[in-house]
């Protein structure tokens, strides 16, 4: 089991939930299985999300691995200028 | 060892001051930019704008602009493709209108014609009827209830119910205990800030020459951050495949971020398929402030706690931002950066975002950070002001580090912050007297930083000199650094390689060039590139000497056997290989593509000093001083050139630019004799002083340095004026007028 990270404002879509503990070894795994969980959560993850893990963060990286052991949080999509 | 994991720290090449490459080209003017190409039978184009901030687009009559002589296509929204896709969309109704136009300048339709005074002469012969409707250009306006609507359901779901339609995004970050945190301050302090809408303000305006078939095959020459994007906007909203569209980016003067959409090329190109004509497009610097993108405009709350000794507390903001008449995610941004320099306890940032009749806001370096760390600076300073605390010891006492949990989430690994503001404290500008009315202020500023998708190919020429192939627009002297990381590679001089950017059909898919990816993301597949040719020269040595290709190891240039048991074979250089190629299997080339990850995050400081006229209320600048941490500085000219242009641009920010709309909701100073970006009379030399504490997601160690630069600036300023004025100043830009009200209540 992986516990992952959502900001405040995408809790309300996770029934209040600051962690959410999920089946995943990697960053699809962990997306599909959020939503999965929590429907709600659909559009922010179709409109894109970055993963921060152990404080890296990655962008789009579907097959990163994750563990238990790791510090995952879940972030906006980062864009830049 | 794997060359995949080789780590450099010592280097020949990278960290030198060679000879930029397009620097004789530029100088000259030999350099193609965006305006520079023509075509035969080249048309030009030309296009009508609204002079209305919001009206309904009730009918548009083409028909006398399509009767003068030598006009040979108009087109209008309707020409333009309906795409499914929201962003998509976007970009479609921002080239050209469809039922409204929504901002001071929206495009309503182009005419093509064979020469510019004809085309300027037919758009003024297309009416059209607008429906004239109520407008907001301000951001805490345009989020009551009952402001005017921008546009209809765009909302997105996690927006709470009961808002104005404009408000599209909502987000909060944070944690720990407010409430608990502010009990355990002896000082809290809550201001409200705003800050006006700023321009990018690149030298060079918008510029392109398309040529679409009626077979759907195209070609675009623009100037371009991204010549990928241009191509999947343009497909998209002409309704062609990506295969047939080539998207050549011309060198580019200047984009920070504002070059990072598309305004005229799909414009271009659906009037060079109903004229049969390539189509030149070039903007006026009036159409560039009017039409193209500024940054947001904000308005935002911060409360910070602090104990008498200097320790923060408890942090909170709320940043409402306006991205224009569009739907944008800046303020998440924002709200994720705004305490991100800070280990605090308990901190919540709130964010919204509401539409106005402005024009679509485009990002600007760092985009959402620089106006939110200004308000949350702001505030420390004037804590650290009013609890007589020297304001860079209670920074370094706040300060994040190794193993801080975020205000957005993740815990911090190795930064750089610390080091940077022990830098700056050591450093004279600090501790340096000042004089009456003056002031010096302090600013921390940080940025994520991104890598993403990056191809790169590295081809050995049969003369032993190098081309790198790579797809990203060179905004910020990326062609040097990339060269100089192919040369450190291969252990060859730097003059020996050359780096060219490709056009959409010569090489795969690059992210454009922004988030300070393209010297981290892009040097770092030249890197992997590089070690790829060599691999393959050291196997090609391997079967001229009969030994294994473990046998074989690469030093300053050349291939040499790995130890005594490979033999007394001499060394083969580079050059040696590649004239030999043909005999040994062919061509060499490495090559790369990944979606980078890995940038790690960027911490600056900034140290200003200003004077301020009570009498006037004009501010100078009498010194400044920058310190970046670079991870390495691979041309440390650029990362020095980088460091001045986010300080520079930031004072303008901070000083004098702003769009000011006039009660009509039309734009009062589009151009730059009113919209005043500072030039050299206005500026003291910018010192700087670069930090190398070594990126671990980058084989050299580079962290990006394009976008941090710009975000202390504005907080820097305003706390050197409030100190040097003796008054709080809460508003963006602090211009003269501004200043003197506040002196003077």
């Amino acid at each position: 089991m992986v516990r992952v990270k959502l900001w405040g404002s995408l809790r309300a879509f996770a029934d209040g939930e600051e962690w959410v503990e999920v089946e995943a070894s990697n960053f699809k795994e962990l997306l599909d299985a959020l939503v999965e969980k929590h429907p709600g959560l659909a559009p922010q993850v179709k409109r894109g999300v970055s993963l921060a893990l152990d404080g890296v963060i990655y962008r789009e990286a579907w097959f990163t691995k994750i563990g238990p052991e790791n510090e995952v949080i879940l972030m906006p999509y980062m864009v830049g200028g | 060892m794997a060359f995949d994991d080789q780590v450099k720290r010592r280097f020949n090449v990278v960290g030198t001051r060679v000879t930029r490459p397009d620097g004789i080209d530029k100088v000259t003017g030999k350099a193609a930019y965006g305006a520079d190409i023509s075509a035969p039978g080249m048309l030009h184009g030309r296009i009508l704008r609204s002079p209305h901030a919001h009206a309904r687009i009730v009918s548009i009559d083409t028909s006398e602009a399509e009767a003068l002589a030598g006009v040979k296509a108009v087109v209008t929204g309707a020409d333009l493709a309906m795409p499914e896709d929201a962003d998509f969309a976007d970009v479609a109704i921002n080239c050209l209108a469809r039922d409204k136009a929504l901002y001071d300048g929206h495009a309503v339709a182009a005419v093509a014609a064979t020469s510019k005074a004809i085309a300027k002469q037919a758009i003024r012969l297309i009416k059209v009827e607008y429906e004239v409707l109520p407008h907001v250009t301000d951001v805490d306006a345009a989020m009551k209830p009952d402001a005017p609507v921008v546009q209809e359901g765009r909302a997105l779901e996690n927006v709470p119910a009961g808002k104005s339609q404009n408000v599209t995004t909502y987000c909060k970050f944070g944690h720990g205990d407010l409430d608990a945190g502010f009990a355990k301050a002896d000082k809290i302090i809550e201001r409200s800030f705003k800050t006006a809408a700023t321009h990018q303000g690149y030298i060079e305006p918008q510029a392109c020459m398309a040529s679409l078939g009626n077979d759907g095959r195209g070609e675009v020459w623009c100037c371009t951050q991204g010549q990928y994007m241009v191509r999947a906007n343009c497909a998209a909203v002409l309704g062609v495949e990506e295969s047939q569209l080539r998207i050549t980016a011309s060198e580019i003067g200047g984009g920070f971020g504002g070059k990072t959409s598309t305004f005229i090329e799909p414009v271009a190109l659906a009037l060079s398929r109903k004229s049969g004509k390539p189509v030149k497009i070039v903007m006026t610097r009036d159409e560039v402030l009017k039409a193209t993108g500024p940054t947001i405009s904000s308005s935002m709350d911060i409360k910070i706690g602090m104990t008498k000794d200097g320790r923060i507390t408890a942090a909170r903001g709320e940043l409402r931002y306006s991205g224009g008449a569009y739907p944008n995610f800046t303020v998440e941004m924002g709200a994720q950066a705004a305490f991100a320099a800070y280990d605090l306890e308990a901190v919540e940032t709130i964010g919204w975002n509401a539409m106005t009749n402005r024009p679509k806001e485009i990002p600007y370096r760092a985009p959402g950070a620089p106006t939110a760390i200004y308000a949350v600076e702001s505030v420390v300073d004037e804590l650290c002001q009013e609890l007589g605390l020297d304001p860079l010891d209670v920074r370094l006492m706040n300060a994040a580090r190794k193993g801080t949990l975020s205000s957005y989430g993740p815990t911090f690994n190795e930064i750089g912050l610390v080091a940077t503001l022990e830098a700056a404290k050591a450093h004279p500008h600090y501790t340096a007297p000042l004089g009456p009315n003056q002031g010096r202020g302090l600013s921390c500023g940080f940025w994520f930083n991104f890598g993403g998708n990056t191809c790169v190919s590295l081809n050995i020429n049969d003369d032993g000199t190098v081309g790198v192939v790579e797809g990203n627009p060179d905004i910020g002297g990326s062609r040097a650094s990339i060269s100089m990381m192919a040369a450190e590679e291969l252990g060859v001089p730097y003059d020996k390689v050359r780096t060219v950017i490709a056009d959409t059909s010569s090489l795969g898919f690059n992210d454009i060039t922004d988030g300070s990816r393209v010297t981290f993301a892009v040097g770092l597949a030249t890197i992997e590139a590089a070690r790829a040719a060599i691999k393959e020269m050291c196997r090609r040595v391997a079967k001229i000497w009969d030994i294994d290709e473990d046998a074989v190891i690469w030093e300053d240039g050349a291939a040499k056997p790995a130890g005594p048991n490979a033999g007394t074979h001499p060394p083969m250089t580079l050059a040696e290989i590649a004239a030999i190629a043909g005999n040994t299997g062919g061509p060499i080339a490495g090559h790369h593509e990944v979606n980078a990850d890995g940038a790690g995050v960027s911490f600056g400081v900034h140290l200003c000093d200003t004077e301020v006229d009570p009498e006037t209320g004009a501010v100078k600048i009498l010194r400044y001083t920058v310190f970046q941490d670079a991870g390495k500085a691979v041309h440390p000219d650029y990362v020095e050139g980088q460091m001045q242009g986010g300080a520079v641009q930031g004072i303008g920010w901070a000083l004098n630019e702003e769009y000011i709309y006039g009660e009509d909701g039309r734009l009062q100073n589009p151009a730059f004799l009113d919209y005043r970006i500072p030039v050299a009379s206005d500026l003291p030399p910018i010192e700087t002083v670069i930090l190398e504490i070594p990126n671990p997601g980058h084989p050299y160690g580079v962290r990006g340095v394009g976008e941090t630069p710009i975000v202390p600036p504005l907080a820097a300023i305003a706390n050197a004026v409030s100190r040097a004025a003796n008054v709080r100043l809460t508003e963006l830009p602090m211009s003269p007028p501004r200043v003197l009200k506040a002196i003077t209540g």
